[in-house]
C-alpha cells in the first residue's frame, strides 16, 4: 500500500548525535551517525534495528527534544522547510504546535487535570473551539476503548495501558501533518492495538507522514509501508 | 515576526565581591513563559528584581516594549511611570502571598485595589470585576467580603493571582509562586496558572528552584549558576538533554516520584 | 507681658514656621515638616494650631478660638486667654468679627471671608496612616498621587455597611492633587472647605507637620461615582434657634432618656436667636 503521491515532509541529512556525560568524567557516547532519512506524506515508516541502535534517540532528536550535534532535520512546516537542528526554541514550539505531533511512552501532564481536558487541550492550543475539542476528544477516547466514566478523572491513577491511550488520543486529535509514534502500542492489548492500527490508517489516508518505533510484529506489519534500519554507532574510543 | 516584550542586555551586578549577575542577556516574547532556574544564591531572584526594575544593575539595560511598540529603558524610567507600569501592564506574584496582600482588607478589596489605583471609581463595576476574578481563580465568590486571614495558603496564593491579573497585565513576574505549599495544593495552583496563562496570553517570567514546575509551565528555560546563564533553550530539551555539566547535575539531582 | 516675645514664640521660630506655611500654601494639601516647639500645654490640646496662630498673629488681629464649635469650652477659653496675655490681641466669639479663627474639630457655620484665616488643630496629619503604617510608603504614595488604597477603605465600608461610614476626618483631595486629612471635623463640614474664600492652615504639633488650603481652592471628598459623598446630619431642628441647616450636638437632659439637639456652633446659634455673643469671654 505505498502511497506514490507522497511528497517529503521530513528529511534528515548527516544527522549525528552523541551524549557527553559530564558527571561521568566527560565520557562521550555517540548514538547516531550520519542518519539519512526521508518520510513522505501519507506513508508510515517504522524504525528497526537492535536495542541500543538509537531509535528512541532519533525520535526525540526529530521532535527537538534532544539537541543534535551535527546535520540537519528538515521539517515541512506550512510552506517552508524548517531545520529543527538550527531553529530557535520559539520556532520549534510553533512547529510542534502546528506540524509535528508526538506520542511518547510516558504521559507527562499537570496533576489534577481531567483526562478529557488533557486530550482537548492539544486541539485548543491550535485555536480550536473548546466545546468542539471536547466533543472530538470524547469520541477519540471512546474509540480507544477508554470508557466515559474515566474522562473526567486525571490520568495519574490510570493503568499503563489507559495512560498510553490518553497519550494516543492526545497525539492523534491534533491532526498534525507529521506524527512521531514512540512505541504507541507497548502496553496495549490486541483490541486496542487494532484501534491504533485503524487510527494510523486514517491518518495516512489523510496524508499524514508517520514515523514510528513499533516492537510488536503484528502492529508493525499492519501499519508500516517500509522499515528504516538503524545501526549502533561506533564508540569513539573503541 | 513579533518583537520581544522585554529584553535584557549584558546585565552585571556585584554585591561586594559577589557576582550576582555576570553578563546576563535575555529576551521574552509576548505570550511566552520563561523559567529561570538555579539553586539558591544562583542569582535568579536578583535577575527577577533587576528585570522588574526594583533593583538597578551596575551595567546593562532592561528594555520594555509597550503595546504601541515604543521601547522603554526600565531603569531610566521616572518612578511614577515605573510604578504605573507595575500596576497596569505588569504584575508581580510573590512567593509569600502575605507580602503582597493586605491581610486586613477583604478579598474583594484586595482584588479591587489595583483597579482603584488605576483610577476605577465605580463601586459596582469594581465589585463585579472582583467577583469575576475570584471565580476565575476558583475562590467561592461568596467569600468576597471575608478577610484573607481566614483563607488557606493555597487560597491566599490564588487571591494574590486574582489581584495581580485584575488589571489585565501583559507581563507577570512570578517568584517561586508554588513554593511553601503542600504538594496537592501546588498541583491545583500549577494547573490554574497554566490555564490562565494560556487563555489570557500572558507573558511570564517565572523564578523557581523546582525544575518540575518549570517543565510544566515554561516553554523556555534559563539555567543560572553564580550569576551566569549557563544554559538556555527549549525547556524539555534543556531538561532532557542538558549540555552543561551544572545542568546535568541539577537534572540528575531531582528525586523521581 | 514681660519676659515673653510677642505671641510667645521667638522671632526666628516664627520665621521658620512662616516659611513652612508659605511652602504649604504653595503646594496645597502637601504636608510640610517643621520644627515644632514645646508649648506650655500638652500634646493633643492644640500645640500645632497654637504655633501656627502665634506665627501669623499681628497686633491688630482679632482672634476667635473654638473647640467643637463652642467658644466656651476649656480648651477654647484657655487658648484665647493665652494669646490675649502673650500677644495682647483682641479676642472675640463672633465669627464675623474675627480675623484669625483657631479651631478644633469644626468649621463655623457662618461663611468665612477672604480677609479671614482659619487655623485647624490637627492630631494626625497623615490621611493614609491608618491604612499604611510605613511613613516612607505613604510619602511615596503622595509623591506619585497613588491613592488607590484610600479608595480601598471606602470600598470596604460600602461592602460591609452599604455606605461610607467615615463620619469625621473625611479624606479629601486638594486641588485634585494631594490627599489630605481635614482634621477631625465632621464629614458635614467637608464641603465648606471647597473654594473657601478664607485661607485654611493646618498645624500638627506632635507630628510636626503644617499644611494649607489657599483661598478658593478645590477640595473634594473622596467617593465613588455610584456612591457619591453624602452629607450626614441629625434629622432635627436646633431646640434653641430652630436651625435646620446647622451641625447639631445631642445633649442628654436627664436620666430618663430626655435629650435635645442644639447647634454645635454656639456663636451661630446665639446670632440666630438675636442675642449678644455669649459671655464666656472675660479674659
Amino acid at each position: 500500500m505505498m502511497n506514490t503521491a507522497g511528497h517529503p515532509m521530513l528529511k534528515t541529512h548527516g544527522l549525528s548525535k552523541s551524549f557527553t556525560l559530564h558527571l561521568q568524567g566527560g565520557t562521550t557516547m555517540p548514538v547516531l551517525e550520519n542518519v539519512e532519512l526521508t518520510v513522505n506524506s501519507g506513508e508510515c515508516v517504522v524504525l528497526s534495528g537492535p536495542s541500543g541502535a538509537g531509535k528512541s534517540t532519533l525520535m526525540r532528536s526529530l521532535y527537538g527534544n534532544y539537541r543534535v550535534g551535527q546535520g540537519s532535520i528538515l521539517i515541512r512546516h506550512r510552506d517552508d522547510w524548517v531545520d529543527l537542528a538550527q531553529a530557535d526554541p520559539r520556532r520549534i514550539l510553533a512547529v510542534r504546535r502546528d506540524t509535528l505531533g508526538y506520542v511518547s511512552q510516558f504521559l507527562r501532564v499537570v496533576p489534577r487535570v481531567p483526562t478529557i481536558e488533557i486530550v482537548a487541550e492539544a486541539l485548543t492550543i491550535r485555536g480550536a473551539d473548546h466545546a468542539e475539542a471536547i466533543t472530538r476528544a470524547r469520541s477519540l477516547l471512546l474509540r480507544l476503548n477508554l470508557p466515559e466514566r474515566l474522562h473526567g478523572l486525571p490520568p495519574a491513577t490510570f493503568s499503563g495501558g489507559e495512560q498510553q491511550r490518553v497519550n494516543l488520543a492526545r497525539g492523534f486529535i491534533g491532526g498534525h501533518p507529521i506524527l512521531l509514534l514512540d512505541e504507541p502500542t507497548a502496553s496495549l492489548d490486541a483490541i486496542n492495538r487494532d484501534a491504533v492500527v485503524g487510527l494510523v490508517a486514517e491518518a495516512k489516508a489523510a496524508g499524514t507522514a508517520i514515523l514510528g518505533i513499533v516492537h510488536d510484529t503484528p502492529t508493525r506489519d499492519a501499519i508500516a509501508d517500509r522499515l528504516f534500519k538503524l545501526y549502533p554507532a561506533q564508540m569513539a574510543a573503541a | 515576526m513579533t518583537l520581544p516584550l522585554l529584553e535584557a542586555h549584558d546585565l552585571q551586578l556585584n554585591f561586594g565581591s559577589i557576582r550576582a549577575l555576570d553578563h546576563v542577556s535575555m529576551a521574552l516574547w509576548p505570550g511566552e513563559v520563561l523559567a529561570i532556574v538555579g539553586e539558591s544564591g544562583s542569582g535568579k531572584t536578583t535577575l527577577l528584581k533587576v528585570l522588574s526594575g526594583s533593583e538597578s544593575p551596575d551595567h546593562g539595560q532592561v528594555l520594555y516594549r509597550d503595546p504601541e511598540l515604543a521601547l522603554h529603558d526600565v531603569h531610566a524610567m521616572a518612578a511614577p511611570r515605573l510604578r504605573a507600569l507595575h500596576r497596569s501592564d505588569w504584575g508581580f506574584v510573590q512567593q509569600n502571598p502575605r507580602d503582597a496582600l493586605r491581610m486586613g482588607v477583604s478579598a474583594g478589596g484586595n482584588v479591587g485595589e489595583r483597579l482603584m489605583a488605576q483610577g476605577a471609581r465605580h463601586y459596582g463595576s469594581i465589585r463585579s470585576s472582583a467577583l469575576d476574578w475570584l471565580r476565575e481563580v476558583e475562590i467561592d465568590p461568596q467569600r468576597i467580603d471575608d478577610l484573607p486571614r481566614t483563607f488557606s495558603g493555597g487560597m491566599l496564593q490564588r487571591l494574590q493571582i486574582a489581584r495581580t491579573l485584575a488589571t489585565h497585565p501583559r507581563l507577570v513576574f512570578m517568584d517561586e509562586p508554588t513554593g511553601g505549599l503542600d504538594v496537592s495544593v501546588q498541583a491545583r495552583l500549577l494547573d490554574l496558572i497554566r490555564s490562565l496563562v494560556s487563555r489570557l496570553g500572558l507573558a511570564v517570567i517565572l523564578v523557581t528552584h523546582d525544575i518540575a514546575v518549570a517543565r510544566l509551565l515554561a516553554g523556555r528555560i534559563l539555567v543560572m549558576r553564580r550569576g551566569q546563564v549557563v544554559e538556555t533553550g527549549l525547556t524539555d530539551q534543556v531538561l532532557d538533554d542538558p549540555q552543561h555539566p551544572y545542568t546535568q547535575l541539577l537534572v540528575s539531582s531531582v528525586l523521581q516520584a | 507681658m514681660n519676659g515673653y516675645n510677642f505671641a510667645y514664640l521667638d522671632e526666628p521660630t516664627k520665621r521658620m514656621i512662616r516659611r513652612a506655611i508659605l511652602k504649604a500654601v504653595a503646594i496645597p494639601g502637601h504636608q510640610v515638616p517643621f520644627g515644632a516647639r514645646e508649648m506650655p500645654l500638652p500634646y493633643g490640646w492644640g500645640t500645632g494650631g497654637i504655633q501656627v496662630t502665634a506665627a501669623i498673629l499681628g497686633a491688630d488681629d482679632v482672634l476667635k478660638v473654638i473647640d467643637q464649635g463652642a467658644d466656651d469650652t476649656t480648651n477654647a477659653v484657655s487658648i484665647r486667654r493665652f494669646f490675649s496675655r502673650v500677644a495682647g490681641v483682641e479676642t472675640t466669639t463672633r465669627t464675623r468679627d474675627a480675623s484669625v479663627i483657631q479651631t478644633r474639630h469644626r468649621i463655623p457655620e457662618t461663611p468665612l471671608r477672604d480677609d479671614q484665616i482659619l487655623v485647624y488643630q490637627v492630631p494626625l496629619p497623615e490621611p493614609l496612616a491608618k491604612l499604611e503604617p510605613s511613613r516612607a510608603e505613604t510619602k511615596q504614595m503622595h509623591a506619585l498621587a497613588d491613592y488607590g488604597l484610600m479608595h480601598v477603605k471606602l470600598y470596604e465600608d460600602i461592602a460591609r455597611f452599604g455606605h461610607v461610614t467615615i463620619s469625621y476626618d473625611y479624606p479629601v483631595m486638594v486641588n485634585d492633587r494631594y490627599l489630605m486629612s481635614p482634621s477631625p471635623i465632621p464629614a458635614f463640614d467637608t464641603l465648606k472647605m471647597n473654594r473657601m474664600p478664607a485661607l485654611q492652615l493646618f498645624g500638627a504639633g506632635r507630628e510636626k507637620r503644617i499644611y494649607a488650603v489657599p483661598p478658593y481652592t478645590t477640595v473634594r471628598p473622596l467617593d465613588f461615582d455610584d456612591h457619591p459623598f453624602a452629607l450626614i446630619r441629625a434629622p432635627h431642628a436646633c431646640t434653641l434657634c430652630g436651625a435646620t441647616n446647622s451641625y447639631l450636638d445631642e445633649v442628654v437632659t436627664d436620666d430618663r432618656g430626655g435629650r435635645m439637639f442644639i447647634c454645635s456652633d454656639t456663636d451661630y446659634c446665639a446670632d440666630r436667636r438675636g442675642d449678644a455673643a455669649s459671655e464666656g469671654d472675660a479674659a
